[in-house]
């Protein structure tokens, strides 16, 4: 049966099956069904998880090589469908009370999630084009979600140029390591540059192409300008979304090119990435102190996580790859958590979303206050929380393969980083309460916050399970 | 030998408390405030015990670690949960156990908003100060150390006086600064010695141009800790904002992390750059004693020239700690549990007139010696134990530490005994001006002297003061044995570098390259050169071996 091969891709294929269904079912249906089709997304993604789970996690090669089915796979797209989860549970109230409730806006995560599944088990060039333009062009539709809003709409506008801009990059790069190897197959790419890829500058100008156009979509530094403008405009669950998961998606494809067909280019690669992680933690650690705006704030934390998550680029083994994909599940959690907070802040009906609108937080919403400080401590990677564990194990396979003054840059950054994350505890728990915000309970979002809470707290008593499951599936990759 | 497990209990039984005031709700503020004093009185009440039980069971003549726990918490990255204590540590445990129903009750009337909160920062400080100390793995320990930060940076900024924020962000920026650096030390020595345990660690230093690196990494955390001049200045500032007992605990406790760290890192673990740097600290140390002694004479501010006292007493403590000889480092130890108390009492003292009169102004007090007798008498022995009076236990810290300087450098001896010339003369003079002399101000005449609660605050610290001037064996005694284990360690570290060196020049005697040697001695060299060349690739590392696929 020619079903029963294509198993591996029963996961991706029920994503895309219900996507479509769920649009028949929205456009049908009269009125209001935001809600119930956000419920179907859920169940969707639920499902997916399952046929992801039932199959092996053997390395598997399917349609031509176009889809790499294999332990590192699974690990990354289990939690880009965890992720898409939370991002959807957080919206649910919250599309509502922004006025977007639009039952487009789950589908196009169903959809954004299932491009960046096709992104990780990418196992050719036009594979990763497609997966990679699927889940881009469903984000610019959700950065404009809010139509009535100029903010969004110049959001999703800005986005869609800066994207275009870099998918032809990438496009460029793309046949650029065609033309020189004259395969778009990782495998017979990785052949070619094994034999005499070191001295091919061309094959090398495509490869830093491909890199300038994912940095982009990870916003590392210097590709980062467009975050801190998306982040404020998109309305806030979608921030979140683009936050959490496209990110997490994009660093493991990043991993999968560099540590697959290019792993030979070692040396010249991961002088690029050293830069970027280093300037990505400065910057997003200096630029960051400036804000007042929370997303703004949140915005430039993103860039210097980035930062922190190449560090396990550069090392280019198992061990640092296995700690890049532990940081950036890690700070997944604590951005949902973080930005979920942020979408309890209302004013007399309106989103509140600058720093000093938390001012008192610790008396009016005490739980929300302390949850938030767990968040912000863990951002700055104050033991015992979860945060603190993400930058043990990069700061140490860093160390463990000599990248000494990568790792002093790395924590210097994070100190100057602290300083806003500590404004924001500054804000909620020293400054007197001035105006009070709504009390606007929302039982989906108030789950995502107190799970992620929890895990942020208490993942010191056990950390043992889950970076273990993190690095095995980094030695699965190759 | 011990079924308890002592330690683990002493560090977690405050986080029961916390637990036990969180699940309790009430919808009367009030209720809820008193529940949770009482409750945090009693947990740390029980602690104390705890510490009395510890203190009754440690032997004394035995120079290793005791009350031994290990459990697997990370197995593969070979971190452990293990606790222990030996002599040098055993004392920092008894201290925290001690100081915090001080502070629980010293804040009983004066903190007023948010009680709840407090006691609960309170009791995990409680927590964290334990686990600091009993910690012997280097990443349970930097997991206790920095966590610290959260609690203190919270009963600053929450609870503490009309800077509290720039206080509380020195405090927190400027310690982690120091510390993060120390995380990439640590970092660096587990892949190179393979293992986080402190007490092999200890037996296992590494080459000198990296203890050289990574010692000061180290210095950079417990420096900053200490706090040593010149980077000192967020200490005043903390002091000065902080709540009374958030002074006591920062003086009485968190500096002593500092001083701890040395004796557990620096000096073990990287004996070759210690003696390196031993002159260094030496200067730095007697700048901070003269230094500090002369700014705390022009102070106003009553917190903040106890605060300068601090930093020009733990300029002995880092003096006696790099001398590596038997009496420095003995009286180093003294010197902090000595300043624990009498420090932590002072604050307390201030925080008495304090919570009467609401300033911290020198001059806004005066001659409360007739309305005060026995405040007055309280303040004296305490000023004259900060002063180093004969009979107190601040005596014998600084002559254990002078005569243990003596032995190394007679010329910063000369300094170092001229810091007690010039520490005797601001604790005097705040003496004179605060509780002698005429009545000017009328609402410090007015103010009543010491109630029961008070007192039973002052009693044990000053008892304890004055029984330690007098005999000082009870500490020493315990402490002696596990120094000399330092010593030795000490000195084999450095035999072992001496030898690792003499077969260096050997190789370079046969092949011929000259000046190795005196590259090895006279200047900081480059990292170790085992691998200049490729820091990029970690090609020669030796990596620790790891298993993730249990």
């Amino acid at each position: 049966m020619i079903l029963d091969s294509l198993a591996p891709l029963y996961a991706e294929l029920s994503l895309a099956v219900f996507a479509m269904l769920l649009l028949v079912y929205g456009v049908l249906q009269k009125g209001q069904v935001a809600r119930k089709v956000s419920y179907g997304a859920l169940v969707a993604l639920i499902t997916a998880g399952m046929f992801l789970y039932a199959e092996p996690k053997e390395h598997v090669s399917l349609l031509n090589g176009m889809f790499i089915h294999d332990g590192f796979a699974v690990f990354v797209k289990s939690l880009i469908l965890l992720g898409t989860g939370a991002a959807v549970m957080l919206s649910i109230k919250y599309m509502y009370e922004e006025g977007f409730a639009r039952f487009e806006y789950a589908v196009l995560m169903l959809l954004a999630a299932l491009g960046m599944m096709l992104m990780v088990s990418a196992g050719n060039l036009l594979g990763l084009y497609m997966g990679l333009e699927l889940q881009s062009l469903s984000l610019y539709v959700l950065a404009s979600i809010r139509r009535d809003s100029i903010k969004s709409a110049e959001a999703g506008m800005k986005y869609f140029v800066l994207g275009a801009l870099s998918s032809g990059m990438l496009l460029f790069g793309i046949s650029l390591i065609y033309g020189f190897t004259g395969s778009i197959d990782f495998a017979q790419i990785a052949s070619v540059v094994s034999e005499n890829g070191a001295s091919n500058l061309g094959l090398t100008f495509g490869m830093v192409f491909v890199l300038a156009a994912l940095a982009f979509k990870i916003s590392a530094v210097p590709f980062h300008m467009w975050t801190p403008d998306v982040y404020e405009g998109a309305p806030t669950s979608v921030t979140a979304f683009f936050a959490m998961v496209p990110k997490l998606a994009a660093v493991a494809l990043i991993i999968r090119l560099l540590m697959g067909p290019f792993e030979t280019l070692t040396d010249q690669w991961q002088q690029i990435i050293w830069f970027i992680a280093a300037a990505s933690i400065l910057w997003g650690g200096f630029a960051g102190i400036a804000q007042t705006n929370m997303k703004r704030m949140l915005a430039y934390s993103s860039i210097a996580n980035i930062g922190f998550a190449l560090i396990g680029l550069v090392c280019a083994n198992d061990e640092g790859v296995g700690a890049a994909l532990v940081y950036m599940a890690l700070y997944m959690v604590m951005t949902a958590g973080a930005f979920g907070v942020v979408m309890y802040l209302r004013r007399d009906g309106l989103s509140a979303e600058r720093i000093e609108d938390l001012a008192g937080l610790s008396q009016s919403h005490r739980y929300l206050a302390y949850i938030m400080a767990f968040f912000m401590f863990s951002m700055s990677g104050i033991p015992p929380m979860a945060g603190f564990f993400g930058k043990l194990v990069i700061l140490k396979a860093a160390v463990a393969s000599g990248f000494y003054m990568l790792a002093v840059i790395g924590v210097i950054g994070s100190v100057v980083a602290c300083f806003y994350y500590l404004r924001v505890i500054k804000v909620m728990f020293f400054d007197g309460l001035e105006l009070s915000l709504d009390k606007v309970p929302s039982t989906s979002r108030q789950i995502v916050v107190t799970i992620c809470a929890l895990i942020v707290l208490f993942f010191v008593v056990k950390p043992e399970p889950f970076i273990n499951m993190a690095m095995q599936a980094a030695q699965m990759i190759s | 030998m011990f079924d308890l497990p002592v330690l683990s209990l002493m560090t977690f039984l405050p986080l029961v408390g916390v637990l036990f005031i969180v699940s309790v709700r009430s919808t009367d503020e009030e209720v809820m405030a008193r529940n949770a004093k009482n409750t945090a009185l009693f947990t740390s009440l029980f602690t104390t015990a705890l510490g009395v039980y510890l203190a009754m069971q440690f032997d004394p003549a035995d120079a290793g670690f005791q009350f031994v726990e290990r459990m697997e918490w990370f197995p593969s990255l070979g971190i452990s949960y293990y606790m222990g204590v030996d002599g040098i540590s055993l004392f920092f445990v008894l201290l925290s156990a001690f100081l915090v129903p001080i502070c629980i009750l010293a804040s009983w009337h004066s903190i007023k908003t948010r009680v709840k909160e407090f006691m609960i920062a309170f009791l995990i400080l409680e927590s964290l100060m334990i686990g600091t100390f009993c910690a012997l793995d280097m990443f349970l320990f930097y997991v206790f150390f920095e966590a610290v930060l959260i609690p203190m940076f919270i009963i600053i900024g929450v609870w503490g006086g009309a800077r509290r924020v720039y206080s509380a962000y020195k405090f927190f920026l400027y310690t982690l600064l120091g510390s993060v650096l120390m995380l990439v030390a640590m970092l660096v020595l587990y892949a190179q010695v393979g293992t986080s345990e402190i007490p092999v660690l200890m037996e296992n230093p590494v080459v000198r141009d990296l203890q050289i690196w990574l010692w000061l990494a180290v210095f950079a955390s417990f420096a900053v800790k200490m706090p040593m001049w010149p980077v000192h200045t967020w200490l005043p500032d903390a002091h000065v904002e902080a709540p009374t007992a958030g002074s006591v605990i920062l003086a009485g406790v968190l500096l002593k992390m500092g001083g701890y760290g040395f004796l557990r890192f620096s000096l073990p673990m990287f004996p070759e750059a210690s003696e390196f740097f031993a002159p260094m600290v030496f200067w730095l140390s007697v700048v901070a004693i003269i230094y500090t002694s002369l700014v705390a004479l022009v102070q106003e501010d009553i917190k903040k020239l106890i605060a300068y006292s601090s930093v020009a007493h733990m300029g002995y403590v880092t003096l006696g700690i790099f001398t590596a000889t038997t009496q420095g480092i003995e009286g180093g130890i003294f010197q902090m549990i000595s300043h624990g108390l009498i420090s932590g009492a002072l604050f307390l003292s201030v925080g008495v007139i304090y919570d009467r009169l609401h300033t911290r102004e020198i001059g806004r007090y005066g001659g409360i010696v007739k309305n005060m007798p026995k405040y007055a008498t309280v303040f004296m022995i305490l000023m004259l134990g900060s002063v180093g009076l004969p009979g107190t236990s601040g005596f014998v810290g600084e002559f254990l530490t002078l005569v243990g300087i003596y032995q190394v450098d007679t010329l910063v001896t000369l300094f170092a005994a001229t810091g007690l010339i010039v520490g005797a003369p601001y604790m005097l003079y705040l003496y004179r001006r605060v509780v002698f002399g005429k009545q000017v101000n009328d609402d410090a005449a007015k103010m009543s002297d010491l109630n029961l609660r008070e007192l039973s605050l002052f009693i044990p610290l000053v008892a304890m003061v004055i029984y330690f001037g007098f005999f000082p064996g009870y500490i020493l005694d315990r402490i002696n044995p596990s120094v000399d284990r330092l010593i030795s360690t000490y000195e084999s570290g450095l035999q072992k570098g001496e030898m690792r060196r003499a077969a260096l020049l050997e190789a370079a005697q046969v092949k011929p390259a000259a000046g190795l040697d005196t590259q090895a001695v006279g200047t900081v060299p480059a990292f170790a050169p085992v691998h200049t060349d490729d820091a990029m690739d970690g090609g020669d590392l030796p990596m620790p071996i790891i298993n993730y696929n249990e």
